[in-house]
This record gives structure tokens, sequence and C-alpha cells, in this order.
């Protein structure tokens, strides 16, 4: 009998990938959600580097880091491939998969962050990572082609969590009229089923987020809270 | 195989662009190597085949381009399947990949942040350093290498690095086998290995390269 555990917070976009792969494969596991000012001995001796969510934990032993987790689950369980086969077209998805971890989701998360001076700088970076973004999807129905795949998957902020929390703070980043198809790509994203399992409330996801910024100072309670499990947006890189 | 079916776009200097090289030269793969002048002006061909990066290394295969070198190592890994880089176990595999990962956010950023800064930016860069290699070192254990006994893919993603380490030492006053022995005798393994040691710079020219790029930001 396989035992699968994921240690994870609610609102992590890295957690939700494995999430979701997880969910593609068909596996059945044991949530546990962590507390990231209080963290588990568990937590703290299965990922003792970073300290950090997602752990998953497969017949006791832990793998750590989001897309690690993701070509693991992908090794493990041969069913719905998350990659392709061609290692040319495989060197592609993790490329691209990549270029949504380091680059689109640190430029997303800024523009939450923003004083409304650093606003418009931040955005512009956004929108350009956005653009980028699209002009790969091209035509396809998903990155992944027909159905989702690593990109997807790893682009899971974007297709979701992104558009309810820049509704909630008036933000226009991410808009239908600038990146069409990546919009119609979030639309069919969010309603596929092993997407939509793991999806949080949206009424939730913005109690989260702080109310709207321009010319506020942030919650710094909450604030330090969340710097305990992402890096926060360097004030000028 | 043909050679001309397998084309590296290199830098000498790079620690990036070596890890393909050795890569390579593990699997006893031939390939045409162009030098770009990353200063002077990139080539088209670079800059048609990396658009978002304009980096090196890439390695282009009947044609096809791939960018960022630990994804390209994946690549020939795949392509070329003997002798394996990667273990066997999908466990292992995952571990493999996760020193991978922490060597390609941790490393070389650490290292340049000694040689580019001075005083107390430089003393907490240096401890940040030798932190790694501690990591590293506690990922090695009582191995050979990363993956046991064999040369492999952690290796092989770590060892070009190490060229730098000469110059960090220089300008940082520091030496790294004092504080990290058994990183110090892993480095020394690998190169005695003939791939490694063929195709790595000479550090004394990677001291000097370094040299040039402090002059050239303003650094004393």
């Amino acid at each position: 009998m396989e035992e699968v555990k994921l240690f994870g917070y609610w609102v992590s976009p890295f957690c939700r990938s494995v999430e979701i792969a997880l969910n593609i494969k068909g596996i059945q596991y044991e949530y546990i959600e962590e507390d990231l000012t209080n963290k588990s001995p568990q937590l703290l001796q299965y990922n003792p580097v970073y300290k950090k969510i997602p752990v998953l934990l497969h017949n006791g032993k832990p793998i750590v880091e989001s897309m690690v987790i993701l070509e693991y689950i992908d090794e493990t369980w041969k069913n719905n491939p998350i990659l392709p086969e061609d290692p040319f077209e495989k060197a592609r998805a993790r490329f691209w998969a990549n270029f949504v971890d380091q680059k689109c989701f640190p430029a997303l998360w800024k523009t939450i962050w923003s004083t409304s001076e650093q606003y418009e700088q931040n955005k512009a970076e956004a929108l350009e990572r956005l653009k980028v973004l699209e002009n790969e999807l091209g035509g396809k129905r998903f990155f992944g082609g027909d159905s989702i795949g690593m990109v997807d998957i790893v682009a899971n902020f974007i297709g979701f969590s992104f558009r309810t929390i820049q509704e909630a703070l008036k933000l226009d980043v991410f808009t239908e009229d600038n990146f069409p198809k990546l919009w119609e790509w979030a639309e069919n994203f969010a309603n596929c089923s092993p997407v939509k399992k793991c999806l949080p409330p949206q009424d939730k996801l913005i109690a989260n987020f702080p109310p709207a910024y321009m010319g506020k100072t942030l919650v710094s309670s909450f604030q330090s809270r969340l710097q305990l499990q992402f890096h926060p947006p360097a004030a000028a890189k | 195989m043909a050679k001309e079916d397998v084309l590296l776009l290199d830098f000498w200097v790079s620690p990036f662009c070596s890890r393909v090289k050795i890569a390579l030269a593990e699997k006893g793969v031939a390939y045409q190597q162009r030098g770009e002048d990353i200063f002077g002006g990139k080539s088209e061909l670079l800059l048609k085949s990396n658009p978002i990066y304009q980096k090196v290394p890439v390695l282009l295969h009947d044609g096809k381009p791939m960018c960022e070198s630990t994804n390209i190592v994946h690549y020939i890994d795949e392509t070329w399947p003997s002798p394996p880089l990667l273990p066997a176990s999908a466990y292992d595999r995952a571990r493999a990949r996760f020193w991978a990962d922490f060597i390609d956010k941790k490393l070389f950023d650490a290292g340049g942040n000694i040689w580019k800064t001075k005083g107390e930016d430089q003393a907490a860069a240096k401890k940040e350093l030798i932190q790694i290699l501690k990591y590293l070192e506690g990922g090695l254990g009582d191995k050979d290498y990363f993956g046991g006994d064999s040369f492999g893919f952690v290796d092989i993603i770590a060892i070009p690095l190490t060229t730098w380490f000469f110059a960090y030492e220089k300008f940082g006053n520091f030496n790294v086998e004092e504080e990290c022995p058994k990183f110090a005798a892993w480095t020394k393994r690998c190169l005695g290995r003939e791939s490694v040691a063929k195709t790595l710079p000479d550090p004394q020219q990677v001291l000097e390269f370094v040299s040039m790029m402090r002059k050239m930001h303003g650094i004393e």
C-alpha cells in the first residue's frame, strides 16, 4: 500500500502544483497543513536545507522543491504523463516551467506587494513576462497541448489565484484585453477537474491578502508571515 | 553521429558551458563548438536560439536549440543514455535534482557577491559561500561522488563552478580547503577525471578574467 503525504500551506502555488499533479495521476494522499509561524518538527526534519513546504513524503521518503517533486511524481506514476516523452520537447517544457517559476511568478508577486510608487514599474515588468508567455502559448489550448502538463501546473498562480487577488486589489496587470490567449488558457485551466479539486475558495483567498494597498502601508505581521515562506519582493534588483 | 549534428555555443570561462562540455565528453559525443564574443557582440545564431535570455550555453542538436545548462545536461543524459549520469531510482534522481537546483540557486551568486563587494558585505558573502559548501558536504556524505561510486549529474553541475574558487579566495582572503576539506577532496577527485581536466579552464586564467570584470564594474 502506497503511503503518500503532502506537507503544505493552502495559499502556496508551489504546494498547489504538487496537488494538481497528484490529482492528475489519481493518487490518494494525506494533506497536512503547516503553520508557517510554527513549523512542525517533521517539516524541519524532512527539509533541513530550506525548511519550506511543499514536502512530499512517499513511503516515508521526503522529496522537496516543487519542480523536483513534479518530476518525481511523473517518473513514479506513469499514467497521464505531465512531461512529454521526446527529450527535446521535454527540454522545452522544463525551460518554460523554469521561466514561469523564476521570472513570471516573482514579477506578478511583486505587483501585489507594490507601494503606489513601485506599482507602475513592477507592472511593466510583469506585463513583459506575460507577453513572452502568451507568445509561447500561441494557439494551443494548454502549454502541454490538449491536456495540462508541467508548464500549466507550474503556472497555476497565473491560472487562478493571481486573477482573484488582482481583482480584489483592483490591479490591472493580467487583463483579457492585454492577454486574450492567456486569459482563455486561465479559464480552461481553472476548469480542469484535477485543478478544480484543489483550488482555494475565492473569498478565503481574498481575505488572506491585504486590502487595496494604494497609499497604505502593508500589514506588517501579515507580510512577515508570508516572508517566512516566500521571498519578499526585493527593493531593487 | 556526425560531428556537425551537435553544436555548442560557448564562452571559454563560463562554468555553465563547461557543464555541457563535460557531459558530452562523458557520453563520448562528438560536437562542434563556437566561441561567442560575449562583450563584443553576440552572434545572430545565439540571439535567435535563445531569444529570452540571450545567453550561453546553447546546444543545437540537428539544428534544434536548447538553453539553460542544467536543462541541457538533462537532455544529453536522456538522448545518449550510456553511461547514465542520473541514478536509476526515482527517489535518487529527485535527490540529484534537488542538489543541482540548490547549486544553481545559490553557488555562483554567492561567489559573485565575494568578488563584487568589500568590507562587511564581502564578509557576509564569504560566510554564505562556506555555509553552502557545508550543505554540499552534507549531501556528499561519505561518498566519493554525489551519486555514490560513479561521477554523475550533480558532480557535473558543481565541478565547473570550482574553477572560480581561486578568484573568490584571492579577493575574499580565505581558503576553501581549510574551511571545507571534504568538498576540497571531492574537487580534487573530479579534477582527476579526463572529461573534467580537459574541459575546465585554468583557475589562474579565471582569476585574470574576474580581475578584468572587477575593473569593469569599478571595484577597486
